[in-house]
């Protein structure tokens, strides 16, 4: 009998790009079905077997009621329940509906809206269940998958930190965009990307979510003294996270 | 030449001196421009060097500009500071596989000895100040021994200050006191620049036999000192030390604490362009198979919530506890716990805080009677 812990892959509102990462783990993938029995991940294997899980990565973020139910019953399989990537821990880009009114939307987008049944709002898998460990980005960090997997299988804690995109920019030796003069997200945004964007001269898009203890009005004070109004401040938080509590303005 | 003794080299020899350290082994590391910054890296020519560039500093801004002549180190400190070398920010301790029913450690191998080029007085107070915090105590650090004690430092005197220096008021500069095996200031002469050399240690004078120099004249005696004299005068920042220590005891209650905590991001960058702060965090990784570990150290600060977090909880929760733990540790307690200052005025974590706070600032503010502490007044 295979004693290997069992390995759940879920989908919901998203783009498929976080469980994607697991299957660009191309060296190390070979290692994690040695380690894991892939149980069930539509993305890779069409052979789907039932629960329950050990372990369940979902991806995306609730947005019918359909998926508020299925959920549910995802948790009810799961003995650990970890979410992947932006949509599933904060709502994702498709939050964005949550600062508009559904009705307005959807007539603007469909030609007929009577056949669209969704929420009012996309909503983090942790509004609806328990969630053991949420792992950040958009798209995830395949590194940090790997981290959050061996540390499920080691019975440890993942060695990942909720500190800001600055301290991985000055451990790398990145020289900081924002005092050259660049609006830069980093250091109110959450580590894990390994500060990507500042190491090719850009500011941080804030990709990874709010860090631990984000501070929203220094930061957007500064933007301003560097010619980024406040508009521009709000355009810029509200994207992949827009909905992330971390991100919001008071 | 003993230590103390001045020659002087034409300013094209330093190539000499950096292919005479290239040949003994050394990973040969100075000033460079990188990223619109001047940065500190691999230089084995001196046409890596800055020549001709400066930079200009203030509060959360820095930038490059042009210099009107072609001086090599006519700029202050900038984003990197030596830590990077001798205390690296990730750095693997040691690392295990299974064997059999046990397990083999391995630890990982030495580096090239290093070479730095262009250190600054605040610099080399700095190195002193993390000596006695990594080498002093009853514990050493292993790996911090071994880069250092073979670690050669030619200092550079600094020609001019920026607008957030205050070595002065540290006691750390302009002037490189100790800490060096040959110092350098440099002289823009009318005809030919030159460096005034100045021997620090018998392994200076070792070195400098290699190349060629000449006794310094007195009107280049005096020149170096000149050239000391007028950075002293231009420091961009002050910070009154009187007291300082037994004050900050005493301000734990200061409403100006409340003041920071509104525009601090609590993001870390003052600790890290610090060339003191020594603060790490040790990570265990393991292999998806279960048969290797390893166990890496990762510079770490005191403005993180896991940093002080002990059984259930963080101890410094607020951004106000974490800023004033930084700051008084840095400039009070520091000398109870190691008998020197943690600040030497090198103006980084003003220059390079994304906001702008400005430690001279602040302490100066802090100087100021508080409120009277309130019963029951957490932090």
């Amino acid at each position: 009998m295979d004693r290997r812990p069992r390995l759940a892959v879920w989908k919901f509102a998203s783009c498929d790009g976080c469980q994607l990462s697991l299957l660009d783990c191309e060296d190390e993938l070979l290692a994690v079905a040695d380690a894991l029995e892939i149980a069930s991940f539509p993305e890779a294997s069409s052979a789907v077997a039932a629960g329950p899980y050990d372990l369940s990565l979902v991806e995306g973020s609730i947005t019918t009621a359909h998926d508020a139910e299925r959920i549910r019953e995802v948790r009810r399989q799961s003995r650990h329940l970890v979410t992947i990537g932006a949509c599933a821990t904060a709502g994702g880009v498709q939050a964005l509906r949550n600062f508009a009114s559904i009705g307005e939307l959807v007539a603007a987008v469909y030609p007929s809206p009577q056949y669209i049944e969704t929420l009012a709002t996309s909503t983090p898998i942790a509004a609806h269940v328990a969630v053991d460990f949420e792992l950040r980005g958009c798209p995830i960090n395949k590194t940090q998958l790997l981290e959050v997997i061996g540390a499920f299988l080691a019975g440890r804690k993942p060695a990942v930190a909720a500190y800001s995109v600055c301290i991985e920019c000055k451990r790398r030796g990145t020289v900081c965009v924002m005092v050259q003069g660049v609006p830069c997200l980093g250091p109110l945004t959450h580590a894990g990307c390994g500060a990507l964007c500042p190491a090719y001269r850009r500011g941080c898009y804030g990709c990874y979510g709010p860090m631990e203890t984000p501070n929203v009005p220094a930061l957007a004070q500064r933007w301003q003294a560097l010619g980024a109004p406040a508009k521009r401040f709000e355009h810029a938080l509200r994207s992949f996270n827009a909905a992330a509590q971390g991100f919001q303005r008071e | 030449m003993s230590a103390g003794a001045n020659a002087v080299i034409v300013r094209e020899t330093l190539q000499g001196l950096l292919e005479a350290l290239l040949a003994e082994g050394y990973r040969t590391l100075g000033p460079t421009l990188r990223e619109d910054a001047i940065v500190y890296d691999d230089v084995t020519h001196v046409s890596e060097l800055p020549a001709g560039w400066t930079d200009s500093q203030e509060a959360g801004h820095y930038h490059l500009q042009r210099r009107e002549d072609d001086a090599w180190f006519g700029f202050n400190v900038g984003p990197h500071s030596w830590k990077r070398f001798l205390h690296p920010p990730l750095e693997p301790l040691w690392g295990a596989r299974r064997n059999g029913d046990g397990f083999k450690i391995t630890v990982p191998a030495p580096g090239p000895k290093l070479a730095f080029i262009g250190v600054r007085a605040c610099e080399l107070r700095a190195i002193a100040i993390q000596d006695r915090v990594f080498l002093g105590g009853r514990y050493s650090d292993d790996t911090y021994r071994a880069r250092r004690i073979s670690t050669f430092i030619v200092a550079v005197n600094c020609a001019q200050a920026s607008g957030t220096c205050f070595c002065v008021s540290m006691g750390s500069g302009p002037k490189a006191a100790a800490g060096f095996d040959l110092s350098l200031t440099e002289l823009l002469g009318a005809d030919r620049a030159t460096f005034l050399v100045e021997v620090g240690s018998e392994a200076g004078a070792r070195m400098l036999q290699r190349i060629a120099s000449r006794p310094p004249t007195e009107a280049e005696l005096a020149a170096a000192r000149a050239v000391l004299d007028r950075t002293a005068e231009r420091m961009g920042r002050r910070l009154d030390t009187t007291r300082l220590r037994e004050l900050l005891r005493e301000q734990a209650e200061h409403p100006r604490w409340d003041g920071i905590a509104e525009r601090c991001l609590a993001c870390g960058n003052c600790t890290m362009v610090c060339p003191t702060c020594f603060c790490t965090s040790v990570e265990d990784h393991s292999s998806l198979e279960g048969t290797a570990a390893e166990r890496v150290r990762a510079w770490d600060s005191c403005f993180t919530l896991d940093f002080s977090y002990l059984h259930g909880g963080s101890v410094r929760h607020s951004t106000r506890a974490r800023y004033r733990h930084w700051l008084t540790h840095k400039l009070s307690y520091w000398i109870d716990q190691f008998g020197t200052g943690g600040c030497v005025g090198c103006g980084r974590c003003i220059t390079w805080c994304p906001v702008g706070i400005d430690i001279t600032e602040e302490a100066t503010a802090l100087r100021a009677p508080g409120r009277a502490k309130k019963q029951g007044d957490a932090s």
